[in-house]
């Protein structure tokens, strides 16, 4: 059993304030690309709402109406089944990714990580960098503290705001939201939820930070169970890096009994969780590879090989190959590519129509005087399409069976149509119960659906 | 609610409260002293362990929010006894607004139509997708979906009324609901007479029928049946009374159900709906059904695709 770091616990609560952590700026090839995930997710999110298709909303989530517009599809009730199925490929794709390499969720798309980022920026723009922050906040109020945290304050409201509104934008239409905002015209419910957002962004990546990833996220919690030793996680070379210590740049490393560590602590100042990777892999690390950005220009600095600290693996570490093709992988990899081809497929092959027969409750059958039999329905139909459709109803499978007063039904574009529907079978043809096949189709023939039903008639003529 | 249950209940949610309070904060006080090893001492499968680092304190603070939120919903909600609380708000209330802005919403619809004659609610396309509305949940239950009746229960999309089919005895149909009764002649005319009353009946509307029998059928016909059928068998709307010679069988038409008709009598209900409606959706229902039966004139266009009918 590998000890565990013996801390005297000499405090006398169950609670202890957490220390702040101020992460250190940061560049180099990780943060580049963490910055342009940043930009693309922020941009989908603050852009999308504002774009227009076919004279509407391109993504507006209608509740009222029960209706998702996403740029050309429109999804119904009927289609909450592929939500689920979209949930399926997310949370696969979690295992999918974790297990090829970590936690790259939470350190390059997690809304937390992003907005964070964002938040930071703000501050770095207000109140400089890591040094001077932590003297300003050492410092006694004054005049230029005030300044300085009420910009920052003022920038972060008013950014966490622009969140809050956005996000409601998704749900009502965000130029009609725009124009209420700016009448002061809000109802009461949008207003509420604006702030919500508005105040939980705020205060997720103003305030608690890395507090979420280590005392609310349950991803963070069980995502270990989900590593291998062929997952790529960020980890110290404590082989090659221990014993550490300062050193002039000139002086060798071997002489001196050192390794490539110079223990500058760069790694630490700008982890966001406010660890340090060399005690190896922790819950609180969010695989941000700040530390990788860090270690690597001092690296560049001393004139040592780069990878001090990298992504790698267990096995890599004990001087095995790397498995990034493995049975986990490929399994997770093929469900994935599977589950998104037939989503694909199922959302390109949806049916703009559905045809549903509802038989009425009341009497089994009814003779007309000529001594035919007479079922009456409800038929509903449903026009997906933005277009209005004619349809024509017809008995698919019973030539005998006739529709009384059939007729074109106008369906306007996406609405529900209900008709009543009546067929009728020549006295004696049907004894008993039979089921029918009634067939919709649009008067293009480009749409058809078929439904069955039942039909009853006396079992004696 | 009696006064022990009003402070049993007052008594639980502050004792809950204040305990909760204690808990939290006797539970923050922990003297702990010094600990060896911050771990719970636990050990699973072999070499798990389970730190015991302190809680974050901002966790406290949310708890103690919560707290504060109780103690600000107690005192605006009801929640302690039988007290109010500083809204009034109670659940009753809440659905009474509803039902009233409910209501609000459905007379600005109905106001439009209630000024309007039927005959023009029979052309307005929201006034028909209204009425067939109303049908729906109230009427197609008894008449079918497609208005087209069951035995016993008429056909409404034939031209053929029992009480007549200007608007306003379809509206009165409805509102007021109709009672037919045919009264049961078996006493009467005895077996014979009602073989020969049913087989004169059957020759009204030019069925197949034995002759000897429904000639004989013919004066016991006259005798009893024409007060309310009139000579002709053409029928009386004022009595409700059927029209025997156009082939429209509200009971069905065969020999046997004739005979079953005059032996037994019929009565046929349909029920009042002006108080369960309201005269503005009773009047929908009565245009969207008018708007399914041929008329004498307008026969042609009677076909219910109202979408052009020039209304605003």
């Amino acid at each position: 059993m590998k000890p565990l770091p013996k801390i005297a616990l000499v405090d006398d609560s169950l609670y202890a304030a957490q220390a702040k952590v101020y992460p250190r700026e940061i560049e180099g090839r990780f943060a580049r690309l963490r910055t342009l995930a940043m930009f693309v997710l922020l941009g989908v999110f603050y852009v999308f709402p504002w774009l227009r298709w076919d004279g509407r909303q391109a993504v507006l989530f209608d509740l009222p109406a029960r209706k998702f517009y996403v740029f050309g599809l429109t999804f119904w009730p009927q289609d909450f089944f592929w939500l689920a199925w979209l949930l399926i490929i997310a949370g696969l794709s979690l295992f999918f990714f974790t297990a090829l390499a970590g936690r790259l969720w939470c350190g390059y798309a997690c809304p937390q990580t992003v907005w964070t980022e964002v938040f930071l920026w703000i501050e770095r723009a207000c109140e400089g960098r890591r040094n001077q922050r932590i003297k300003l906040d050492a410092a006694p109020w004054n005049a230029e503290k005030l300044r300085r945290k009420g910009t920052k304050q003022l920038l972060w409201v008013g950014f966490a705001a622009w969140t809050g509104f956005t996000f409601v934008g998704f749900f009502t239409p965000i130029t009609d939201l725009a124009r209420e905002a700016a009448n002061f015209s809000l109802s009461g419910w949008e207003a509420f939820w604006i702030v919500f957002y508005g105040f939980a962004t705020y205060g997720n990546a103003g305030f608690l930070r890395e507090q979420v990833c280590k005392y609310m996220c349950p991803y963070a919690r069980f995502q270990s169970a989900m590593f291998d030793k062929d997952t790529l996680v960020i980890s110290y070379d404590a082989a090659r890096g221990d014993p550490r210590g300062a050193r002039k740049r000139s002086a060798d490393p071997k002489a001196l009994g050192l390794g490539d560590c110079v223990d500058c602590e760069a790694c630490v100042q700008v982890c966001p969780t406010g660890i340090d990777i060399r005690n190896g892999l922790q819950i609180e690390c969010i695989a941000c590879a700040a530390c990788i950005d860090a270690c690597d220009d001092v690296m560049d600095k001393m004139d040592y090989a780069r990878g001090l600290i990298g992504y790698t693996t267990e096995n890599r570490r004990a001087g095995k190959p790397l498995h990034v093709l493995r049975w986990r992988t490929l399994i997770y990899g093929g469900l994935l590519a599977l589950l998104i081809g037939t989503f694909v497929w199922g959302i390109v092959h949806r049916a703009p129509l559905i045809l549903e027969v509802l038989r009425d409750r009341n009497a089994l059958y009814r003779r007309g005087s000529d001594g035919a039999i007479e079922n009456s329905y409800t038929v509903k139909l449903v026009n997906k399409t933005e277009v209005a459709q004619r349809v024509r109803l017809a008995v698919a499978d019973d030539s005998s069976v006739q529709i009384v007063d059939a007729r074109d039904i106008t369906l306007p574009a996406g609405q529900v149509t209900s008709v009543p529907l009546t067929l009728s079978a020549p006295a004696g043809h049907i004894q008993g119960k039979q089921t029918i096949k009634l067939q919709a189709r649009s008067d293009d023939d480009r749409m058809a659906v078929v439904q069955s039903a039942q039909f009853f008639a006396p079992k004696e003529p | 609610m009696s006064a022990f249950w009003n402070w049993y209940i007052i008594a639980l949610v502050v004792a809950n409260v204040v305990g909760i309070v204690w808990l939290l904060l006797a539970t923050a006080r922990r003297k702990r002293g010094v600990v060896e090893q911050a771990t719970t001492g636990h050990i699973w499968d072999e070499d798990l362990q389970e730190l015991n680092n302190p809680l974050p304190l901002w966790w406290l603070g949310l708890f103690l929010i919560s707290v504060v939120f109780t103690a600000c919903y107690l005192a605006f909600y009801p929640g302690l006894g039988s007290t109010v609380g500083a809204l009034g708000w109670t659940s009753n209330k809440e659905v009474a607004a509803d039902l009233d802005e409910n209501r609000r919403k459905l007379e600005a619809v109905f106001a439009r139509f209630r000024d309007q004659p039927i005959e023009q609610l029979e052309r307005d396309p929201q006034a028909q997708t209204l009425g067939h509305n109303v049908f729906v949940n109230n009427c197609a239950a008894c008449h079918g979906s497609d208005a087209r009746g069951a035995k016993g229960y008429p056909n409404l999309t034939d031209g053929d009324w029992l009480y007549g089919g200007t608007p306003d005895t379809v509206v009165a149909s409805i509102a007021k609901g109709r009672h037919g009764t045919m009264p049961p002649w078996a006493a009467v005319l005895g077996d014979q007479g009602i073989e020969e009353v049913a087989n004169y009946v059957l020759t009204l509307s030019g069925q197949n029928a034995d002759a000897a029998l429904a000639a004989a059928g013919k004066a016991r016909f006259t005798a009893t049946c024409i007060a309310c059928h009139g000579p002709e068998g053409k029928g009386n709307p004022l009595l409700g009374a059927p029209n025997l010679t156009d082939n429209i069988w509200l009971y069905g038409g065969t020999l046997d159900d004739i005979k079953a008709s005059i032996r037994n009598g019929r009565s046929g209900s349909m029920p009042a709906w002006e108080n369960v409606l309201g005269m503005d959706r009773v009047r929908l229902a009565a245009a969207w059904v008018l708007a399914q039966a041929p008329r004498a004139e307008t026969a042609t266009a009677a076909a219910p695709a109202a979408g052009e009918a020039g209304q605003p």
